[in-house]
């Protein structure tokens, strides 16, 4: 079987796949990091969202091989060493950014991609970017209003509908 | 999935020569690859993924004005590098799907697949484009042949299209909320010698251009020329998510709203 190395969370991981393991496979069986979720496996839901070589991918639409040499980060490299929450990670709690917390993964990693991409989005711009991530819980406006406190932005405003 | 092989070339020439082999299946950025492989719909022996190739990735402008766009270039990408030169196009680009779809996906998986609710094929078709493949140069008039037809042949690749960055251009769609293609989409384009008009998501025949509304808009380029058009109901896709008549009506309101728009 082939063979597979890429850079996870800053470190050297590897192992050997087949040809059609998906990157969310490899995630999550050959490393054993299973916070990126797979929801519906059809790129609908976005569980399943890393970072690949700095940008948002679904990982269970991309397979591993394709992955090769690449810098990947997952929501298991989100929170600092010690536990302490980045950020949106801090958010999403202080706002009830989740309930069953199945997509939770998934909105903190593209969340993160938006926010370095743009840096102080409108509630408008948010709620657009999360087009491809599902949440079932939660009706996304805590998430929203998470997203925008962790771009430093006053949610006060921000009335929930 | 079916097993397969798994090939990473990091050139066009050595792309060609694995896609060679019977059975093998050129890999864009799978973002419908993918999912028709895990519905064992496709049984390719090997797979052979462009995504290692450098050289048909990139957004240029060639010495004619035309904008080329590498085959492997994604939807992201041209979103953000064809902004100056071609808005609308960008604009397309950054429609398409979801942001983490666009990450992956790219311009020459979307044509040679030709999916009849996909955004690029009329792009390209209503800037009357140039397919440029590891062969040959293909028209865009050419290119498209129905439902996931194209010119392509066995195992060619797209390594680039060259669009030519017309006066004026505009594409609207109305998406279809749950997938996210377009249940209807017009792409319309003023050059200097006529506009032209292309509608994906509508018809049974995959992309196509509306010649009527092509020539009312190049003797009056204003949404009123088009007041009280449609195309024929006659061919249509009629699905859960709307009927014929319903789709052609939708032709007519997206391409006002796209000539409104067109910049």
């Amino acid at each position: 079987m082939p063979q597979v190395s890429m850079t996870v969370n800053g470190k050297p991981a590897s192992g050997e796949v087949e040809g059609r393991t998906l990157l969310s496979t490899f995630l999550r069986e050959t490393l054993g990091m299973t916070g990126t979720h797979v929801g519906c496996d059809t790129s609908q839901c976005g569980a399943c969202v890393v970072h690949v070589n700095g940008d948002a991918v679904k990982s269970c639409t991309m397979f591993a091989l394709e992955a090769e040499g690449a810098d990947v980060a997952t929501i298991e490299g989100q929170a600092a060493a010690d536990g302490t929450l980045n950020a949106i990670q801090a958010a999403f709690q202080e706002h009830h950014g989740l309930q069953c917390g199945f997509c939770t993964p998934g909105m903190v990693m593209s969340a993160a991609a938006l926010l370095k991409e743009n840096p102080k989005p409108s509630e408008a711009e948010v709620r657009k970017y999360l087009s491809g991530n599902l949440c079932r819980c939660t009706g996304y406006h805590n998430i929203v209003k998470a997203i925008m406190a962790a771009s430093g932005q006053d949610v006060g405003a921000i009335a929930a509908e | 999935m079916y097993a397969f092989e798994f090939e990473r070339p990091s050139t066009v020439a050595d792309a060609a020569k694995a896609l060679g082999e019977e059975d093998a299946q050129a890999l864009g950025g799978g973002q419908t690859l993918i999912p028709t492989l895990k519905q064992r719909l496709a049984m390719p022996s090997k797979l052979v993924s462009l995504s290692g190739i450098a050289e048909i990735k990139g957004v240029c402008k060639a010495d004619d004005g035309a904008l080329c766009v590498g085959g492997g270039t994604t939807h992201a990408t041209v979103a953000s590098e064809a902004k100056a030169d071609y808005p609308a196009l960008a604009a397309l680009a950054g429609n398409i799907g979801d942001p983490a779809v666009r990450n992956r996906g790219t311009i020459g998986g979307s044509i040679a697949n030709n999916d009849p609710a996909a955004c690029y094929p009329s792009a390209v078709l209503a800037s009357g484009a140039t397919v440029v493949t590891n062969k040959r140069e293909i028209a865009a008039d050419d290119y498209f042949q129905g439902l996931f037809e194209t010119a392509l042949d066995e195992g060619e690749i797209v390594t680039e299209v060259r669009f030519p960055v017309p006066e004026k251009a505009s594409y609207q769609k109305f998406e279809q909320p749950a997938s996210r293609f377009a249940l209807v989409g017009v792409f319309v384009a003023k050059y200097a010698d006529g506009v032209r008009v292309a509608v994906t998501g509508a018809s049974e025949s995959g992309v196509f251009r509306w010649s009527e509304a092509e020539a009312a808009l190049s003797s009056n380029f204003a949404p009123e020329a088009l007041d009280g058009m449609a195309p024929p109901a006659d061919g249509m896709i009629s699905d859960l998510h709307g009927s014929a008549d319903y789709r052609a009506h939708l032709v007519g309101v997206i391409a006002r709203r796209a000539v409104a728009a067109a910049s």
